[in-house]
């Protein structure tokens, strides 16, 4: 009798962990009963943030001509191989962004002056999408009633909407986030954002008619499929779309720390108005 | 047996009555249901309004509770003040004199411009509510000490606080800035400027630990699930995440916002920070600040929040503090502080030029 208790608890056991590829001590309650659990501290891993489209390695993100092709521009020459843009096969399907010919040009111009136009760079907040692959981990809050992105670069936060309030009532750097369940899917239909924000290190860029749906698929309990729909008709002949998985970080220790980089920039910012300058 | 009875339960009574005058509120959400969440705690869910023109420290009064009367009086005059700052200004009115003495500006607010000038009514919501706690009118958030003072600071956290001169501090108000004859090298440097200015934590304490109210954006939002509890703060979007159960960060891993680790006590969520780094500045406090928070439901819209401040290399006893969060169906905005923090920039190009022309008048005589 005992025999077979101990069986049966062994299997119940083992059919835990197959069914949640986690040891059943982990193991806490859904947050929701109808949806997919995103709780938890996701990452990209991917070179996106240096360029949404195909790009094959480059000496630098900002260049300046030299004898037998570019070289590293002398603000960021200190860096070496640190400095490097590393290479990607993309995240654009189709592989090229739809822009206009006249914000082709101004992407390429945006490109050329990364060094003082990235808002990355002045720790801005980054937007969406680009602050989901910016190199940094983020963190969902889930349960019942809320939905809540916190991410780790400049402190950005997005409330996820899950009844929609109407417009935003003014545009803001993360914009106003409602989400809906489509069966496995959380659906963000994202608007009123500035035209302040980049996609990424490449000069990517929008106006202030963005939108963005994006959407989130639990492929298994550590990877979500990402996908975003750009639409912005100021500055792409058609909506385009990016994609790509999201890793949950597997250390036992993962959490999210500070990288409030205000202070990081202040120098760059304000390092001319000191009393005494430095150096 | 009836009379032995009735005397231990009035020394009872006397007993809890000396004791609640002099510590946070005992079992506050005590006969209330609050509802649950799957996981069987108490739902802290939603987004709460902090405001309350109850003050961190007695004033006025050395009573704890206010009477009806008072408390009456105190929201009419605030109510006079908002009413008064909101009427349309003379379009004859002359340029407002050098400082802050705007007259239009409600006295206890001409603080909140500095010496520029400044806020008035439109721009500052700090509640107009006395802060209600187990049904009593409270005239301070610090409960103990009992008087609703802070502690006597010891010599070290009085020599401390003067080693530091005026570099900043995380309860540092709204630009309550003495101005520049005052304050020898106070901007000399960004780093010189108080956190809230340089767009690194909200003013005032905001986002605490312990969260105070403020003169404005006093929205807090808490989402919890099983494994963490965030707390948002409207100024400057800073994210606190609880985890609950936890072990506290290495002791080198210092964060802005302290570390916090969380537990359920019976119905009452009991957060515990630590690690806090050396730039927040809690009143004076050390870097081995140590807070301890209790949220407990007290009613379908209402959330206690109580603290409890110790370090002992600043104050010689501990203290603490409570009030109620009312929660709101208001929404958070955007605080997006450092991105359009142009004022950094023409502080220090002022102080600077300033410099040039004293420099010039000198050479001049």
């Amino acid at each position: 009798m005992t025999a077979k208790i101990l069986v049966s608890c062994l299997v119940l056991v083992a059919a835990t962990m197959v069914f949640a590829g986690q040891t059943p001590k982990q193991r806490s309650p859904r947050p929701h009963r109808n949806h997919p659990d995103l709780n938890g501290i996701w990452e990209a891993m991917n070179e996106a943030d240096y360029d949404l489209e195909a790009h094959t390695a480059r000496p630098a993100m900002a260049v300046r001509p030299g004898p037998y092709g570019p070289v590293p521009a002398a603000p960021v020459l200190a860096l070496g191989a640190v400095g490097a843009v590393p290479p990607s096969l993309g995240v654009v399907e189709g592989g090229e962004i739809p822009y206009k010919p006249e914000a082709l040009a101004q992407k390429k111009k945006n490109q050329e002056n990364w060094l003082t136009g990235d808002p990355e760079i002045r720790c801005y907040l980054p937007g969406v999408p680009r602050a989901t692959y910016i190199a940094q981990p983020f963190r969902i809050f889930q349960n019942n009633t809320q939905i809540f992105f916190a991410y780790q670069f400049a402190g950005a936060v997005r409330n996820i909407y899950l009844k929609d309030p109407g417009p935003a009532p003014v545009d803001s750097w993360m914009g106003q986030s409602v989400g809906h369940w489509e069966g496995n899917t959380l659906v963000v239909d994202v608007t009123g954002m500035n035209d302040q924000t980049w996609f990424d290190r490449a000069g990517d860029f929008h106006s202030d008619a963005l939108h963005v749906v994006e959407r989130y698929t639990l492929k298994n309990r550590d990877i979500i499929s990402y996908e975003a729909t750009i639409e912005d008709p100021n500055v792409f002949t058609r909506p385009w779309k990016i994609s790509m998985p999201l890793y949950r970080r597997q250390e036992k220790n993962a959490q999210l720390l500070d990288f409030k980089c205000v202070e990081f920039v202040e120098e760059l910012m304000y390092g001319k108005y000191r009393k005494k300058p430095l150096d | 047996m009836r009379k032995k009875i009735e005397i231990v339960g009035l020394t009872v009574l006397m007993l809890w009555t000396i004791l609640s005058a002099a510590q946070l509120t005992q079992n506050p959400g005590q006969g209330y249901k609050p509802p649950r969440t799957v996981d069987g705690h108490p739902d802290l869910n939603g987004t709460y309004d902090l405001a309350t023109i109850t003050p961190l420290v007695r004033q006025f009064t050395t009573q704890r509770a206010l009477t009806d009367e008072q408390a009456a009086k105190a929201e009419a005059m605030i109510m006079k003040e908002r009413k008064d700052g909101d009427a349309p200004l003379s379009p004859d009115r002359p340029a407002p004199p050098k400082g802050n003495g705007d007259q239009d500006i409600p006295a206890r607010y001409r603080i909140a411009s500095g010496n520029v000038g400044g806020y008035n009514s439109f721009w500052i919501d700090p509640g107009w509510k006395i802060n209600v706690v187990n049904g009593e009118k409270r005239s301070s958030i610090i409960v103990d000490p009992p008087d609703g003072h802070l502690p006597k600071m010891t010599p070290e956290g009085m020599q401390r606080l003067a080693s530091l001169g005026f570099l900043p501090r995380s309860d540092t108000r709204e630009s309550n800035d003495p101005g520049l004859d005052r304050t020898p090298g106070a901007y000399d440097d960004p780093e010189r400027r108080p956190p809230a200015e340089r767009c690194l934590l909200g003013f005032g304490s905001t986002s605490g630990p312990p969260a105070l109210p403020v003169l404005y954006d006093n929205l807090h939002q808490i989402v919890q699930t099983p494994q963490s509890i965030m707390i948002l703060t409207e100024m400057v979007h800073d994210v606190r995440t609880v985890r609950m159960n936890a072990q506290h960060l290495p002791k080198n891993i210092r964060l802005w916002l302290g570390d916090s680790v969380g537990h359920w006590e019976g119905d009452t969520l009991v957060v515990d920070t630590t690690n806090f780094s050396n730039k927040t500045r809690f009143y004076g406090s050390s870097e081995n600040l140590h807070v301890v928070e209790r949220f407990t439901r007290t009613g379908p819209k209402t959330l206690l929040y109580q603290f409890t401040i110790e370090d002992p290399a600043t104050w010689a006893t501990p203290w603490s503090g409570e009030y109620t969060w009312p929660a709101t169906d208001s929404h958070i905005y955007e605080y997006a502080c450092h991105e359009g923090n142009y004022a950094m920039t023409d502080i220090l190009k002022g102080a600077r030029e300033r410099e040039r022309t004293t420099a010039k008048t000198e050479n001049n005589k």
